[in-house]
């Protein structure tokens, strides 16, 4: 007979061998450090020894790095390097607050599907097919269409259009942990749904949802430039990737600068993401110990 | 097989009626008149009730909803506020273009990634599966649109090889057409050869463990006769269901890359629509990918039923 363990007591131990083993692969801390480096400029942005994003130099229109200007001057005369800067702010917020109402909302309705069964799954899963049947950038730019161009809608747009996977997952996981005896035992003794669903699903459904959130990031990271880039994201002046991309491309010959150092931080930080996230799925996957 | 089609077709019934419907209520939800922006500024009340009439904004709301399904149903999705032309004309002028730049671009896709899959896993653990991982992770984490923008400044501005933008269509000159999609077909291929490459990676890596290709390897046969008519094989059942299932993704990728080269295909007509706020062609775009996404994915399972001989002996 299988020994009914409270899975919440192994979860320390669990913890520490998964950040053991995070630690002990090199891409994954590649890729925490490049999160990092990022966090700390966006979250510093307003202490750093730069010029306002907003500020215009007339006299400095679309010049080249220099040591006034290590990464060049946009079309008015803006500070790349500072609305770079300040850019990493609203790509990060866009990347994190999509995820987090994807997860806020995906999260429930997933967990209600797996845990009741029945008609409340099979409305749940009708809807959430519905959505992964639209492509998601084409979905999340129709939904920014609809909402208005703004960075906030571009979060409520892509948080939306992320969310279906993280419903479809919920639902999967809640299945599993179902099946499991803690969790039949705790029925038994005749603990409530909420408890059931507070001590034991939602820490077991944990690892897998924050590997799809960690890699969700990166895809929101995107998906905000490419609104920004599209015009229905950030707008201007304020600064975003995507936003310093779109204006870039017209200025391709005479300042290439303004095209090169967005693409190169949308690159390292959805890198950053994306080694973090695979680092994190090989460190929870019972598989590999 | 037939059993197995009628059954997933009578499940997209379903999931395209939940879509239409959320499409529908997207559209109801907005803040804003549309007859309002059709009235022109005089907006004379008389001419605000004869459009009212005219679109049968008046009825009530389920009974609109039902008027454009049964529309959309007969091929019917709407008229296009800023040009006046049908959305189904619309879109079916654009799609050949796109499905040009799809098709190029899922050649380049599958020509890096099924050879670097499978040399990366044949040489599991080596430099080649390291550099491979990286370029595909790298592959995966750049944004397309930027790839295009430097691409352009390095090809067509400063090496003058290629046009950086424009389209000639493959029935009007072969070849200049061809070298008008290139360059965005690699774009928009480079992404999907990384996800190709992975997924190869993954399913040659499964299939060379097995106990078949161990059986083929005892038997003294040729490693690539091994790699390439056993395992490669047998790894291309799942290869080839994923790359049905990129479809999605290169429809959206082709809504960038188009509007950086400049190409009048769906994606253009996409994000005109949703800039001119043209919001029947928008919904008509949202319909008809979502009915496409998902005939791939009942295709996607039909091809891996075919190809796989254990689901063939369970029919």
């Amino acid at each position: 007979m299988t020994a009914i363990t409270d899975p919440q007591l192994a979860q320390p131990k669990t913890r520490s061998r998964v950040w053991r083993k995070l630690r002990a692969s090199p891409s994954a801390l590649f890729g925490a450090v490049l999160v990092g480096f990022f966090v700390l400029v966006a979250v510093l942005a307003p202490v750093l020894p730069i010029p306002a994003p907003l500020e215009t130099d007339w006299m400095a229109v679309r010049k080249g790095p220099s040591l006034a200007h290590p990464m060049g001057t946009d079309e008015i005369g803006r500070d790349v390097l500072s609305r770079m800067v300040w850019g990493a702010q609203a790509s990060l917020l866009a990347g994190v607050v999509s995820v987090l109402i994807a997860l806020f909302i995906g999260v429930p309705l997933g967990v209600a599907a797996g845990y009741a069964r029945g008609w409340t799954d099979a409305i749940i899963s009708r809807g959430t097919e519905a959505l992964l049947a639209a492509p998601f950038l084409i979905l999340a730019i129709a939904l920014a269409a609809f909402l208005g161009p703004s960075l906030s809608n571009a979060m409520i747009a892509i948080g939306l259009s992320a969310m279906p996977v993280f419903v479809r997952l919920a639902r999967g996981q809640t299945m599993s942990v179902m099946t499991e005896d803690y969790v039949e035992s705790a029925r038994v003794i005749g603990l409530s749904h909420r408890a059931i669903v507070w001590r034991y699903i939602l820490p077991n459904i944990f690892p897998p949802l924050l590997v799809q959130a960690t890699l969700t990031v990166a895809t929101a990271i995107i998906a905000e430039a490419s609104l920004s880039f599209l015009g229905l994201g950030q707008q201007p002046p304020a600064p975003s990737w995507g936003s310093m991309l779109n204006v870039a491309k017209n200025f391709l010959e005479q300042a290439p600068w303004m095209a090169l150092w967005p693409g190169i931080a949308i690159f390292l930080v959805v890198l950053g993401f994306n080694l973090l996230g695979d680092g994190l799925r090989d460190a929870l996957d019972p598989r590999e110990n | 097989m037939l059993g197995f089609l009628t059954r997933r077709l009578l499940i997209a019934i379903p999931t395209i009626l939940l879509i239409s419907i959320f499409v529908f209520t997207l559209q109801k939800l907005l803040p804003g008149d549309p007859v309002l922006a059709m009235a022109g500024e005089e907006r004379d009340p008389a001419v605000i009730e004869f459009l009212r009439e005219k679109y049968r904004l008046n009825d009530p709301i389920w009974m609109q909803y039902f008027n454009w399904i049964g529309g959309a149903l007969t091929g019917d999705l709407g008229i296009s506020l800023r040009t006046q032309q049908p959305v189904l004309t619309l879109i079916a002028e654009k799609l050949p273009v796109t499905i040009q730049l799809a098709v190029m671009a899922l050649v380049i896709a599958l020509v890096i990634g099924v050879p670097t899959g499978v040399l990366s896993a044949y040489r599991k653990g080596s430099v080649i599966d390291w550099v491979a991982n990286i370029v595909a992770l790298s592959g995966l984490s750049i944004p397309n649109f930027w790839l295009g923008i430097m691409l352009i400044l390095l090809v067509s501005v400063k090496l003058g090889w290629l046009p950086a933008s424009g389209y000639v269509p493959l029935t009007e000159d072969p070849l200049q057409s061809i070298r008008t999609m290139i360059m965005p077909a690699f774009v928009l291929g480079t992404g999907l050869a990384a996800t190709l490459m992975r997924h190869t990676r993954s399913a040659m890596l499964g299939v060379l463990r097995s106990d078949y290709v161990r059986t083929a390897r005892a038997k003294g046969l040729g490693e690539s006769v091994v790699v390439l008519k056993h395992a490669l094989r047998n790894a291309l059942i799942p290869i080839v269901t994923v790359t049905t299932l990129l479809f999605g993704e290169l429809l959206a990728g082709a809504v960038l890359t188009e509007q950086i080269f400049t190409i009048p295909g769906f994606g253009k007509l996409v994000v005109d629509a949703v800039f001119n706020r043209d919001y029947a062609v928008v919904q008509g775009i949202v319909l008809c990918t979502a009915v496409a996404f998902i005939a791939m994915n009942i295709l996607a399972d039909a091809i891996y039923r075919v190809l796989n001989p254990r689901m063939r002996e369970e029919q």
